[in-house]
């Protein structure tokens, strides 16, 4: 009698929990955790903020703004990860008078926790990256760079792994084909590598070797070619993929209003999301983890 | 007895909970807007200002001064503003090209669509130059034959455009059909080598320039267009620029 009792307020408190996700008794508690992912792409050296003249972006972008967005997000939330998704350099006569020292030095002083490397990093040679890696305090990730026969082999991994709040993340890093877009005596002996196979091995390595709650691309490739839909590019990666949580692009500027919902190879879904360039945006994903089985059992619930 | 069943059920509860499997439930995304309602990190701003003061008094210090004002569609063939940079291309990086291999450079040609800005009357700063050329191309020289030569004329006579070019000079009768092209003076002989200087971007098949290909060398100069337009500026002091004759069809 009393059994059936404490089975039936049980049951009581988990639809409670199946609808308005409330903390219950003591013994039964479901927790929640929340994983706040933040992203810049294709800022290419735009560290002041637009004049109040410019014909386009007027009063938009600046570093300082944006380091004060991220602080305030981070005191909100100190599970939060900032990622940016290359083309750090060119765009300014920053670059050109400091060769990149000051964009690395901000982002640092921003605790951006990965980055991966697009064309435009490459724009001082390889060397020139090289050279101001010391000025940052935050690791490049690239997996389908083969940087093993030139002097960035051991200094850029092809993923990294955080743990916040017990979640496990793992993030790996992609770049675009280099040959046509930056000159071989830049890149020298980089091999760029298929990075739909890549991705397809990082994820697993993830998921399965690493055993992440939450996998995520940092991608350089271009958010879509409407032209060449076979050019690999983050729509192609994400529909040939599985496992991937959260796509986040560069290279093409590709001012999304709105993370897009893409169908990976299982027909999961996967985010794709891109801010456009210059820091006049700043992108952010939270990703919400439940304890309670009966609730992730109705699948997850996207909300943009 | 009941109760002691009690027990072990609330044990087994507490064990699954502490070792608790999360799940993905919700994404929530959104895009943050970048703007003046944000106020700036002061200690960013302190780290950035000595960088931004250096760079703004070394681009805004005045380094020549411009007559008039010269724009890329002023001429139908030639340009003020083309035919300066064609010819800043030759005086600045042919010294370069002299040491390193011993020749001259014999041409240039650059693209029209490579002066991305005009030259406004009155004092010239470096970031004159950063706004003529923004892009980060550099000069590259490869030996042409005559045969090569004679297609970039040809390539010249059905672009109708006022490509910059030095060097070389091109006549064309009221049809764009050509009358008479010489290199420095002379008449260009098909066996003959001719270094063209151009930039990295065109020599890569940028606008179509396919000829630069058949060159028998390439030599980089490592020395970009924007540095080339800077040195020349600080020479020559005041700039006069003329249209001429170098490129043009009778009427």
């Amino acid at each position: 009698m009393k059994r059936r009792d404490f089975l039936q307020q049980t049951a009581a408190s988990t639809a409670l929990i199946g609808l308005g996700g409330l903390t219950l008794s003591s013994f039964n508690s479901t927790t929640q955790k929340k994983i706040t992912i933040l992203h810049t792409n294709d800022v290419h050296s735009h560290i002041d903020p637009f004049g109040p003249d410019d014909g386009r972006n007027a009063n938009k972008g600046g570093v300082a703004r944006r380091a004060s967005l991220v602080e305030r997000i981070r005191t909100e939330n100190p599970n939060t990860l900032l990622l940016d998704a290359g083309d750090i350099f060119q765009g300014t006569p920053y670059f050109n008078y400091y060769g990149g020292e000051l964009e690395f030095k901000l982002m640092s002083m921003l605790k951006y926790d990965a980055a991966t490397i697009g064309n435009h990093d490459f724009d001082n040679g390889i060397d020139g990256l090289y050279a101001q890696l010391p000025h940052a305090k935050f690791d490049f990730i690239s997996a389908n760079y083969d940087f093993s026969n030139t002097n960035l082999n051991t200094h850029v991994k092809p993923y990294k792994t955080f743990v916040k709040d017990g979640i496990k993340i793992g993030v790996f890093g992609l770049g675009i084909e280099l040959d046509g877009l930056v000159t071989k005596d830049l890149y020298k002996e980089t091999v760029y590598l298929n990075p739909t196979e890549i991705a397809q091995d990082m994820s697993r390595i993830l998921k399965e070797e690493e055993g992440c709650d939450l996998v995520i691309c940092l991608s350089h490739l271009g958010y879509n070619y409407r032209n060449n839909p076979n050019k690999p590019s983050d729509l192609t990666l994400a529909r040939a993929t599985k496992d991937i949580d959260l796509i986040i692009g560069g290279h093409t500027h590709t001012f999304l209003p709105k993370p897009t919902i893409e169908k990976n190879s299982v027909g999961k879904n996967v985010l794709v999301n891109q801010v456009g360039c210059y820091g006049l945006y700043l992108g952010k994903i939270d990703f919400y983890f439940d304890s309670d089985k009966n609730k992730s059992a109705d699948g997850t619930t996207i909300i943009v | 007895m009941k109760k002691k069943y009690f027990i072990i059920l609330l044990t087994l509860v507490l064990i699954t909970s502490c070792k608790q499997e999360m799940h993905l439930t919700r994404i929530e995304g959104e895009r943050i807007e970048i703007n003046d309602s944000l106020s700036g990190n002061q200690d960013i701003e302190n780290f950035i200002k000595p960088f931004r003061e250096h760079v703004n008094n070394d681009l805004d210090s005045v380094i020549a001064y411009s007559v008039d004002t010269y724009t890329k569609n002023d001429g139908e063939l030639n340009t003020a503003i083309g035919n300066f940079m064609a010819d800043a291309v030759k005086e600045m990086a042919g010294p370069v090209f002299k040491t390193r291999t011993g020749n001259n450079i014999d041409i240039v040609m650059l693209n029209h669509g490579g002066i991305r800005s005009i030259l406004s009357k009155g004092d010239v700063t470096s970031r004159t130059a950063y706004q003529i050329m923004p892009f980060e191309n550099s000069v590259v020289v490869t030996g042409l034959k005559g045969t090569s030569v004679k297609k970039m004329i040809n390539y010249l006579q059905k672009a109708k455009r006022a490509h910059p070019i030095s060097g070389m000079s091109i006549k064309l009768n009221v049809d764009f059909e050509l009358l008479e092209a010489n290199v420095n003076g002379e008449v260009i002989e098909d066996n003959k080598t001719y270094y063209v200087a151009t930039n990295d971007y065109l020599y890569n098949g940028g606008d179509n320039m396919s000829f630069f290909r058949e060159g028998d060398s390439l030599h980089t100069l490592d020395y970009k267009i924007r540095n080339v337009l800077i040195d020349y500026f600080k020479k020559v002091d005041t700039l006069d620029l003329r249209a001429d004759n170098r490129f043009i069809k009778t009427n």
